[in-house]
């Protein structure tokens, strides 16, 4: 039973469990003081609408930028070269869309949840109940890709491997603490804190995130006395690919030749993975809810703006980290400790401390705070997810579908909301028990494409189109929902192929990864043949409420 | 309408007439013309980065200084690009946008609470 029995591990797994404990007291203490501030609906959901543009924008940053991008896309990078960069420019660019389209309307119509402005104007248990639907199975998705890979990293920050034990447990055992330990801090901070714990501890992270990414890249940078160019060819040199490791086509479109077939095929999966990424974000319930935190319009458009610069510097940076992990750590070093890279960055910091912070205790101590940060990340998320789909399990279809809207007290319907949040925090825990040997890393991506192919389009017709109607949200939801999930269920990612979930079975027909190029087309066609389909005439003086609302704030809530 | 507590301000606003004004319209102009072209121009740039990075590999791989390459240089863009247009936003929304909208509000809200005008 000794932490320090794993020789030169043990400092930095010392260092690591320490500023972890250190971590989670700091982000209760938090909670525990947002506690004390929340008591009516509006501080619970919506963190009382008190937080400033920048706050925002900090917080928005803390919940979108998931381990999934900083460690995710850094080891793409630095394994596959370019490619990974890819996933960086559409996760920002997609920020247009939220800021051009969605975040000022959105803020202005809307009081808690996504489902307040598609049923604005609608008949509200269907649409409220399609949106719910909506905003649970995205969440979870996304929630599951984050707490399977919270075990696994975790593990793989700890220096657990798959023989070791830790603390007289198996690795197994020990990843299935972790993902449950992660629960239960994530549903203490929504039960608790709500929307104000939420964003503090959003807050925090996106400041460590961004200090500890930026110090990386410094020490990157400085490595190669800050040439780019050098920085570029060590790391195209080390990775065994040469030049074609600073272009795209290693991982994503890769050409086969002799397979004309299975080229187009990869070429159509990298614009479909594409399409998703840049329309799904403003889709993403736990993204929207937080334009309800600011006071007004011009607040929410500052938050995309603040984002927009954090989370852009953040992905530029993650570009010195890919790369300068191939360039100083190497690929054969990183793929013996992950097949799946997610180490690199950890391992480029520990490198880095060895370098420039005087031997093995700077490569220690490096390395444990960038694991923190890693910890610190995984939090944040999966608390803004929590969050997102109990409000809309208590918000929509508590109060307005089970309980018709009847006037309900709103001091009950946070009680739900803390309770659905425990039920889909307990429900989270075991789907990632049992899912912990299973490949779920596509579940980000099909997150994304759900939200593309459901959320978008209802959003922008309800927003934009007076004829839309009840029919149309509900058929461009469930229309895009089921389109998305059923093409990954029959594709390449579940079965029939050696990568796949069920590698042993196939019954796969459409041969795409991601669905979104064909999804995303369906839900917005759904939407416009529910809405031309259906008899129900639109409520013009809803519509004209509506606009009206979104447009200059008048009667916002 | 479940969602608006009966205190609610907008209660007593005939949002069909603000919606007819001319003032509106001019607002409901103002935004749509820069938020849909702004949507067209950006998803077309993304588009061709992303058809190039798929189609156009050689292109691509071209160096252009040491191991800088056009791949790297035209991702690079695509910040600027998202940088840019989001500091025009701002500006326009500031500019056109923000007053229109303000004017409005202020106009409906002192026709319904006239006792609370200052």
């Amino acid at each position: 039973m000794n932490l320090f029995a794993q020789g030169v591990d043990s400092t930095s797994r010392g260092w690591t469990l320490g500023l972890f404990l250190l971590l989670v007291v700091a982000t209760l203490a938090i909670t525990a003081y947002a506690g004390t501030k929340t008591r009516s609906a509006k501080d619970f959901y919506a963190g009382g609408r008190s937080f400033t543009g920048f706050q925002n924008g900090m917080a928005i940053g803390g919940d979108y930028m998931s381990a999934a991008s900083f460690l995710g896309i850094a080891g793409i990078i630095a394994l596959s070269g370019y490619d990974g960069f890819l996933y960086s420019i559409g996760f920002l660019v997609a920020w247009l869309v939220a800021l051009l389209l969605v975040a000022e309307l959105l803020r202005n119509s809307g009081k808690y949840t996504m489902a307040d402005v598609l049923a604005f104007r609608m008949r509200q248990r269907p649409v409220r109940t399609a949106a719910s639907v909506s905003t649970v199975t995205v969440s979870i998705f996304y929630l599951l890709a984050q707490m399977v890979g919270a075990g696994s990293l975790v593990a793989l920050l700890l220096g657990i491997g798959e023989a070791d034990t830790f603390l007289g447990m198996s690795a197994a055992t020990a990843k299935a603490l972790t993902v449950v330990l992660v629960g239960l801090l994530m549903i203490t901070y929504v039960v608790i804190g709500g929307m104000k714990g939420t964003t503090y501890v959003q807050i925090v992270k996106a400041v460590l995130l961004l200090v500890g990414t930026a110090v990386m890249t410094v020490l990157v940078m400085w490595a190669f006395k800050f040439n780019l160019s050098d920085l570029l060819g060590t790391a195209a040199s080390e990775s065994g690919h040469g030049e074609a490791f600073l272009t795209s086509g290693l991982k994503y479109g890769t050409e086969i030749p002799g397979d004309v077939w299975q080229t187009t095929v990869n070429k159509l999966d990298l614009l479909s993975l594409g399409l998703a990424l840049v329309l799904g974000t403003a889709g993403l319930p736990h993204i929207l809810i937080r334009f309800y935190t600011v006071p007004t319009a011009k607040a929410a458009r500052k938050s995309v703006l603040w984002a927009i610069g954090i989370i852009g510097a953040f992905y530029l940076m993650t570009l010195a980290l890919g790369f300068g992990a191939a360039a100083l750590v190497g690929s054969e070093a990183i793929l013996e400790q992950d097949p799946a890279g997610n180490v690199a960055a950890p391992l480029l910091a520990k490198e880095l401390g060895e370098q420039f912070f005087g031997g093995d205790t700077g490569g220690a101590i490096m390395l444990a705070l960038i694991a923190a940060v890693a910890f610190a990340t995984i939090l944040a998320v999966v608390a803004g997810l929590t969050l997102a789909s109990s409000s809309s399990l208590a918000h929509d279809l508590y109060a307005n579908v089970f309980r018709h809207g009847k006037p309900s007290n709103e001091r009950q319907e946070v009680v739900v909301a803390r309770f659905a949040a425990l039920v889909i925090g307990a429900v989270a825990i075991v789907l990632a028990i049992f899912a912990q040997n299973l490949n779920v890393a596509f579940l980000v991506a099909l997150a994304f494409a759900v939200a593309a192919s459901g959320n978008l389009p209802a959003i922008l017709y309800s927003l934009f189109w007076k004829r839309f109607n009840t029919a149309g949200a509900t058929w461009s939801i469930y229309g895009g929902l089921s389109s998305a999930v059923l093409l990954v269920v029959f594709s390449p990612v579940l079965s029939g192929a050696e990568t796949s979930m069920f590698p042993g079975v196939d019954f796969a027909f459409f041969p795409l990864s991601n669905p979104g190029l064909v999804s995303i087309p369906i839900g917005f066609l759904c939407g416009w043949l529910g809405t031309i389909l259906s008899k129900e005439p639109p409520d013009a003086e809803k519509y004209a409420e509506l606009e009206v609302r979104s447009l200059t704030g008048i009667g916002a809530h | 309408m479940t969602e608006s507590e009966g205190s609610d301000p907008e209660q007593t606003v005939d949002s069909v007439a603000v919606q007819n004004s001319p003032e509106f319209a001019a607002l409901r102009r103002a935004l749509r013309r820069f938020v849909f072209p702004a949507t067209v121009a950006f998803l077309a740039w993304y588009a061709l980065y992303v058809l190039l990075s798929t189609y156009a590999v050689g292109f691509m791989s071209i160096q252009v200084l040491g191991h800088i390459n056009v791949a790297l240089i035209f991702g690079v863009l695509q910040f600027v690009s998202t940088f840019l247009l989001a500091w025009a936003y701002s500006r326009y929304a500031d500019r056109h946008l923000d007053p229109k909208a303000e004017a409005i509000r202020e106009r409906v809200t002192s026709s319904t609470n006239p006792e609370e005008t200052p």
